[in-house]
């Protein structure tokens, strides 16, 4: 698999993987690691700085600060894999029925992507966030809503593209079942495409949940979240403004990541890309 | 020409009809009905009677073809409904807050322009070289850093450690600066990726080949490279203006900038839905108009972008 040793060689895309898998795996074993409980409260040792029992220190309800952090990573990138999984999902099976089926079916489901693709994401977002009211579930949905017409789209096209290569229409007349054919032919193909785009828009997803979560929209208190931590920092600022640390750091580190990972993964793909540039 | 111009317009009908049609029925997604929030809000106690004169004041016994129809001729003519809360025209309230973000966007698309345009010709000049990598690290960082992170750290450093600017409001006229440098951040990163690809792409390209071989100038030949190296960055620029429009959303939130973004994100804790509805309306219309007018500009320039249509 030329993809897999192209990725391997690329040492920095490595070292964004090993990254994110440990954040996964602080994530999942948050309630082993962290020293603390998150939501916790030590009003006399609030603002405390950083020691052997509070390694990063606590915020402004004498809150263990680090962790915060590693709970927040079940909610920030956890919430927003889960986005990006149903998002591919929807857009997947989407683009498959109207590639495949054509006709009718193609013309409504691309018709409605063409709505949704004219609605810019982020007023999409805020609007349903908007009309169903605060909460981390409908920040989801809207995301969901706001992202699953890009991917049916795109998959729409690869499918297209896939329907004319010659070996697929040699398996069609070979007799191919059409399930076999998706299954061997064209979800192969789309994968790379939809990972690379996935992986880039995991980031920008992981920024819109904080944002909103820092609006107040999202996660409400007092549920560690990074977005919302910030938030919380933002009120100390004047006298405590460090607390601001942590939690930007922590988002920016892990959507670089994810960003870095998604250009890596581009040129893995794309090998004309790759022997152009060298 | 004509045509495709004709063409395009009748192609964004139906998108602007299913456009209007979901910001019509995000009303419907609410969990609670807008009668009883519209009396709660003035705290008035929904008894039964109370919340059915107030469906029909609000025209909410109608069916909802009729509401549909009777929402969208009314904001034809600049009519949203009143606010829930102040009970004034929604209309009266966005022409307070428009130009507000009006002039926050346009700030900052002058920053971007500015700043892309030095960044990127200088990473051209000297591609490879320290200044290059310096640059492209920052553009990096800028496109995965959080905006609202950036705009406290410029907020604490600026307005209360240096104390140079005010953290916030719109009462002097250097309060744009910080609000504008933080909503800038984001784009600059993708314009300067954008057009340092482009120029350093073209710069291999036969005609510059053949100008070195002339003998014309660097400065010369650097702007040959920098005109040929645009479209694509105008094409982007055109779809940008919508974006920074809408994007301003979080950026107004934190410097309290009394703007459409602190407008909706102000109804949307009160529950005040014509506001939230006339601003998701306005964006959209916004997107579609200048997605058109790009298309439009970009055929203009380039015939062979008519043909796919």
């Amino acid at each position: 698999m030329g993809v897999i040793n192209r990725l391997k060689n690329d040492r920095l895309a490595m070292v964004c993987l090993g990254f994110l898998f440990l954040v996964l795996l602080a994530g999942v074993f948050a309630p082993v690691i962290a020293p603390h409980s998150p939501i916790e409260m030590n009003v006399k040792e609030k603002f405390a700085g950083i020691s052997m029992t509070y390694p990063l220190g606590t915020d402004q309800l004498g809150r263990c600060i680090l962790s915060r952090l590693l709970y927040g990573i079940r909610i920030t990138v956890f919430l927003s894999l889960l986005t990006m999984a149903m998002t591919i999902l929807i857009g997947t099976l989407l683009g498959i029925l109207a590639g495949l089926l054509r006709g009718k079916v193609d013309e409504v489901i691309m018709r409605i992507c063409d709505v949704f693709l004219s609605f810019p994401s982020e007023v999409m977002i805020l609007a349903i966030v908007g009309m169903m009211g605060p909460g981390l579930f409908n920040v989801v949905l809207a995301n969901i809503i706001a992202k699953w017409a890009w991917y049916t789209r795109m998959v729409r096209t690869i499918v297209l593209k896939y329907t004319d290569k010659n070996y697929v229409r040699f398996a069609k007349v070979s007799g191919c079942s059409t399930g076999h054919i998706v299954k061997t032919h064209i979800i192969p193909g789309a994968a790379g495409e939809i990972s690379v785009l996935a992986t880039l828009d995991t980031g920008s997803v992981i920024l819109i949940i904080s944002a909103l979560s820092f609006l107040g929209l999202g996660v409400q208190a007092p549920t560690a979240e990074w977005g919302m931590m910030l938030n919380e920092a933002k009120n100390v600022m004047i006298m405590y403004p460090y607390q601001m640390l942590a939690p930007g750091i922590a988002i920016l580190l892990v959507v670089a990541a994810f960003n870095f990972l998604g250009d890596s993964l581009q040129d893995a793909f794309n090998t004309k890309r790759v022997n152009k540039m060298r | 020409m004509e045509n495709y111009i004709i063409k395009r317009l009748l192609s964004i009908l139906p998108i602007l009809i299913g456009i209007s049609f979901l910001s019509f029925i995000l009303i419907n997604l609410s969990p609670s009905d807008p009668a009883e929030v519209a009396l709660r809000v003035n705290e008035v106690t929904p008894t039964k009677e109370a919340v059915a004169e107030m469906r029909k004041e609000l025209g909410l016994d109608k069916s909802f073809i009729e509401r549909y129809t009777t929402w969208i001729t009314n904001s034809l003519h600049g009519d949203f409904g009143n606010s829930y809360i102040t009970n004034k025209p929604v209309i009266d309230e966005m022409k307070l807050a428009i130009p507000a973000t009006l002039h926050l966007a346009f700030v900052s698309l002058f920053i971007i322009i500015f700043v892309s345009i030095i960044a990127a010709v200088l990473c051209t000049v000297y591609e490879g070289s320290i200044v290059d990598r310096i640059i492209r690290g920052i553009v990096f960082v800028g496109e995965a850093i959080p905006g609202f992170w950036v705009g406290l750290l410029l907020m604490w450093l600026f307005a209360v450690k240096l104390n140079l600017l005010p953290t916030s409001g719109m009462e002097t006229p250097s309060s744009v600066i910080l609000p504008a440098v933080t909503l800038s951040l984001a784009y600059i990163s993708t314009y300067v990726r954008l057009l340092r690809n482009n120029m350093v792409q073209n710069k291999l390209e036969n005609y510059v080949l053949y100008a070195k071989a002339r003998g014309l100038k660097e400065r010369k030949i650097l702007q040959h490279i920098f005109k040929n190296s645009l479209q694509s960055s105008i094409a982007a620029l055109g779809m940008s203006i919508p974006k920074l429009i809408a994007g301003t959303v979080i950026v107004e939130n934190i410097f309290a900038w009394p703007g459409v973004g602190r407008l909706c994100v102000t109804a949307i804790f009160n529950h005040d839905y014509p506001i939230i509805q006339a601003y998701v309306l306005l964006m959209a219309v916004l997107f579609v108009v200048f997605n058109f007018l790009v298309d439009i500009i970009t055929s203009l320039l380039d015939p062979r972008m008519r043909k796919e249509a």
